[in-house]
């Protein structure tokens, strides 16, 4: 087997043991990525030089033993493109930050370093993390490593397809209305959207800050949960962020889930869910049941709610957030300007691609004066709603499970030219932001187009050992499954 | 013509005497190279984040309680969006829906007729870069150091009827937050700004005219002018039969004229909403309690003080309490020298002739108080005369020198030796016989003339009281 099948718990194991050094598994990742980044596009920037450098750096730390409290010590990552990396550019797959180097680096990335991480490249996503599918980023569409006609999901469609594609043994993404869950789910391999306030979003190019959240994808639940324990923490650079009791996640990976409470929303069965998906997401339900859970099904409001009130505002906030690139300070500029009023138009207008300017237009005029009342306080009270319903929910249930998206991996091109069917297609998702809760999607099946599904588990506030726990247990009853091309091509 | 009257409110910008800024670690500083008090915060810089500097929240806190204003202990940020290139953001972080202090007041006085000025509200925000044209390079360059630096806005009720008024309520919103340490309020360096809210109607009338802003002042003489300038031409513009365009007007003080900036139809839409990135501000009683607890003596107690404590006339009190400086120079120069009416009167006469001929302030002032002290102190002991002391103030003033080195250093010392004193004075005497027979013809004054014959001799070298003695010995003879 090839080191870059291995998951990173098992690379990080190899590596400490010496039977791998951190240059080896480096340029084996390196060489999976120039075989393979052709077809599916992952990477906008692969960190070759850097990365080697810094793979020697490494490995002095492992050798005088450093690092032996991290079980990650010398395993590469991807990092999605919009959390920024000191002198290395980071462009939210935007033509506005194709040229953006960052003076700084992100809290996560700090946090990674310190654990003996080595940065292997920057991954494509859609432009500015708004999209489903990852085909409006400015550098070209990514392709699902289980067929290259479907996009990997979205918006951190390079980053799970990357992992999928074994370009990467984990990799950092972020999730503002399903942008971990939906992709992975999509690509058949495991992420984690945790708790808002967890993880510190110092560093995090902002879409919609009081949503957005950065998270782990990789090939099982113990790689998502190492990556956590790494990546979680107060950061005082960050108000939003939270003290956590315990963060001790990888000790959550115990396969028990008897009398665990599960609840599922009948709503999350309805109409608009492909029945192939439904029937997986049941029978992993009934696995659940078997290994000793409590199964119910339970009726939550709102749930037709949360897309309208998520895109409120979601698309407020980023009005507000993307309005900094204007080609004054960094980023692309237009070449041609008469004043500082056409800096702004033709920068703006030749800088953003199509989807990001509906949602500024559509927040800027949520926010404007006479509308303000009646779309975002309004959207304010429905998340109030939401966060309601959840915790009316969490007093019976230690856990809600659904589907992670109503379909498996979409035929490119199927969505970009209908974005309310493409933002209907976050339905299960999205609400798990609004109430700031932890989710995570994992594989539970194969669809008859040879397409991975994926089964979502929702838990309460902080709540992630569970979480953990129920997501571990489910997976410990079926193998990991690569994607079909991967296979063949070994 | 008709009896107009004027409506004037005002908006004051004042920065904080924070030593960092609102959101970030960099130094609040004046001055410095352009883009050098900046890290990625401040500037904006995309993944950053704001996290609140307490100390604003707390001097805001001890503003509004000085203003008499209802506290928001629930209260939150909201960024005000627009573009401009000393923005980075493109938002600014301020408060709009819930500012930390509401519904307070000033009383001013006015020509012996008491008035109180009503506070709307107090927020807290952060100030924007500035804009320098290079008329060199025919291009504009952008300075963000000030960015982040924090404000409070202080928006009064349109209580103010004439300039009078306005620069009396100005001249205590400063004295108020100088005491309070809140902000020192230099009005050359932007620390206080203020925007005029003018509207004129006819008297007696209860419905408000049509407003205008008026931005751009840099001193209270140009608000003064600002105010009479504005209000002229509203009233010419109605006298027309025209009407008051509501808008922003920018003054400029050197024309003596003001022009418009923007019109209300080209109002921006700031589309204000709570910043996400900053969590709500909740202030408890404690907090609350321990602010009121720590304010300072304001000047009225500390007036009433100084003319019980140091046996100063209310007077006097007064003039020293007008500015927190002046009144801590004082307290610790009294200190140190026991002498509080002679400290007193350093500070009444030479300091506030020294202020006038620099145009400075009093938050200006340089010196140290023990400089002052021990000025005093040499004079006292004799080591110097008046005049003399005089001119080393000068110097204690300006660059505040050490006045005991000074003196030794430049040989301004009373030349003790009576007997050298004696035999110029006899001099004198020899040379000036009418002012000896003026002198023994009744007119006592003549003696002034011969007292300063002899300094002038000595080279200011003496003590005019010893040469006053040994002169009418000679004289009496």
């Amino acid at each position: 087997m090839e080191i870059t099948a291995l998951t990173a718990l098992e690379l990080g194991k190899k590596i400490k043991a010496g039977e791998v050094t951190v240059e080896e598994a480096v340029k084996a990742q390196l060489e999976k990525i120039k075989e393979r980044d052709g077809v599916y596009n992952c990477y906008v920037t692969v960190m070759e030089e850097e990365a080697l450098k810094r793979a020697k750096e490494v490995q002095k730390r492992i050798d005088a033993g450093e690092l032996d409290d991290s079980p990650l010590a010398g395993v590469p990552v991807a990092i999605k493109d919009n959390i920024c990396t000191k002198g290395v550019l980071t462009t939210c797959s935007s033509k506005i930050l194709n040229n953006f180097k960052p003076p700084y680096d992100a809290a996560v990335i700090e946090k990674l370093e310190a654990a003996g991480a080595v940065i292997i490249g920057k991954v494509n996503m859609d432009e500015f993390a708004m999209g489903s599918t990852t085909e409006t980023s400015y550098f070209g569409p990514t392709k699902n490593p289980w067929n290259t006609e479907r996009v990997p999901g979205g918006s951190s469609g390079g980053a799970a397809a990357a992992v999928a594609a074994e370009e990467a043994w984990y990799a950092l993404g972020s999730d503002t209305g399903g942008s971990i869950r939906q992709p992975s789910s999509f690509c058949g391999v495991t992420g984690l959207k945790p708790t808002y306030g967890s993880v510190s979003r110092y560093g995090l190019i902002a879409y919609a800050s009081s949503l957005d959240q950065i998270g782990p994808i990789a090939r099982n639940v113990s790689d998502c949960a190492a990556v956590f324990e790494a990546i979680a923490g107060y950061d005082v650079k960050d108000s939003t962020s939270v003290k956590m009791d315990d963060y001790h996640f990888t000790e959550a990976l115990v396969d028990d889930v008897k009398g665990l409470r599960i609840g599922i929303p009948k709503e999350y069965l309805g109409e608009g869910l492909d029945p192939e998906v439904k029937e997986a997401i049941l029978a992993a339900a009934k696995t659940l049941e078997e290994k000793g859970a409590i199964v119910e099904m339970f009726d939550m409001d709102m749930v037709d709610y949360a897309i309208p009130a998520y895109y409120v505002i979601a698309s407020a906030e980023a009005s507000s957030n993307l309005s900094r690139f204007d080609g004054v300070k960094y980023g692309y500029r237009t070449p041609d300007f008469e004043d500082l009023q056409d800096v702004y138009k033709k920068t703006r207008d030749e800088g953003f691609g199509m989807e990001v300017k509906r949602r500024m237009m559509i927040g800027a005029f949520v926010l404007s004066s006479g509308y303000y009342d009646a779309y975002y306080i309004k959207a304010l009270q429905v998340k109030a709603l939401i966060k309601k319903g959840f915790d009316e929910a969490f007093a019976k249930y230690d856990i809600i499970l659904g589907p992670t998206a109503p379909t498996t991996a979409l035929k490119m091109g199927e969505n970009l030219s209908d974005p309310l069917k493409m933002y209907l297609g976050d339905i299960y998702t999205v609400s798990v932001n609004l109430a700031g809760l932890p989710g995570i999607s994992l594989p539970c099946g194969i669809d008859s187009d040879g397409l991975p599904i994926g089964v979502q588990m929702i838990g309460q506030a902080f709540s992630e050992k569970t979480l953990i726990r129920a997501a571990y247990s489910l997976e410990q009853t079926r193998s990991y499954e690569r994607p079909a091309c991967v296979k063949g091509e070994n | 013509m008709r009896e107009y009257e004027t409506v004037i409110g005002l908006e004051v910008h004042c920065e904080l005497a924070t030593k960092t800024k609102i959101f970030c670690g960099c130094t609040t500083e004046f001055g410095g190279e352009p883009n050098t008090h900046v890290c990625p915060v401040c500037a904006g810089m995309p993944g950053t984040l704001p996290v609140l500097n307490k100390q604003v929240v707390e001097y805001a806190l001890s503003a509004g309680v000085a203003l008499n204003c209802d506290i928001t202990q629930y209260c939150k940020f909201d960024r005000k969006n627009y573009f401009y290139p000393d923005l980075p953001k493109a938002y600014q972080i301020s408060q709009l829906y819930l500012p930390i202090c509401r519904n307070g007041h000033v009383d001013i006085e006015v020509d012996g007729v008491k008035k109180s000025i009503g506070i709307h509200e107090i927020h807290m925000e952060e100030d924007a870069g500035k804009l320098i044209h290079d008329e060199w390079e025919d291009c504009t360059i952008v300075d963000y150091n000030r960015c982040g630096v924090p404000l409070i806005e202080i928006v009064s009720e349109p209580d103010m009827r004439s300039a009078d008024e306005v620069i009396v309520y100005l001249e205590k919103l400063r004295m108020i937050l100088q005491y309070l340490g809140v902000s020192d309020c230099k009005m050359q360096e932007g620390s206080l700004r203020a925007d005029i809210n003018l509207s004129v109607r006819e008297k007696g009338s209860d419905k408000l005219g049509t407003r205008t802003e008026m931005k751009n002042m840099n001193s209270f003489k140009a608000i003064a002018r600002a105010i009479e300038g504005e209000m002229n031409r509203q009233i010419e513009l109605l006298e027309k039969g025209k009407s008051v365009t509501q808008e922003t007007r920018r003054w400029d003080d050197n024309k003596c004229a003001s022009y418009a900036m923007r019109s209300k139809e080209d109002a921006q839409d700031y589309r204000y909403f709570p910043d996400p990135d900053l969590p709500p501000i909740s202030i408890s009683d404690a907090w609350l309690e321990r602010v009121k607890a720590a304010q300072p003596e304001m000047r009225d107690a500390k007036c009433a003080r100084y003319v019980k404590e140091y046996g100063l006339t209310e007077h006097d009190a007064a003039i020293l309490t007008e500015s927190r400086k002046m009144a801590d120079i004082f307290e610790a120069a009294a200190a140190i020298c026991t002498k509080p009416k002679e400290v007193s009167n350093w500070l009444m006469v030479d300091t506030m002739r020294l202020l006038k001929v620099h145009e400075m302030d009093a938050a200006d002032l340089k010196f140290s108080p023990e400089h002052l002290a021990k000025l005093i102190e040499l004079l006292d002991a004799g080591t110097i005369n008046r005049p003399t002391a005089r001119d080393v103030f000068e110097k204690v003033f300006a660059e505040n020198v050490d006045p005991e080195a000074y003196v030794e250093a430049n040989g301004l010392k009373i030349e003790a030796d009576d007997g050298a004193l004696k035999g110029v004075i006899e001099e004198i005497v020899a040379a000036n016989p009418q002012s000896v027979a003026d002198y023994h013809a009744g007119k006592k004054k003549a003696i002034g003339f011969l007292v300063g014959q002899t300094m002038k001799a000595m080279k200011g070298k003496a003590d005019p009281g010893t040469v006053n003695k040994i002169l009418a010995e000679i004289l009496n003879q």
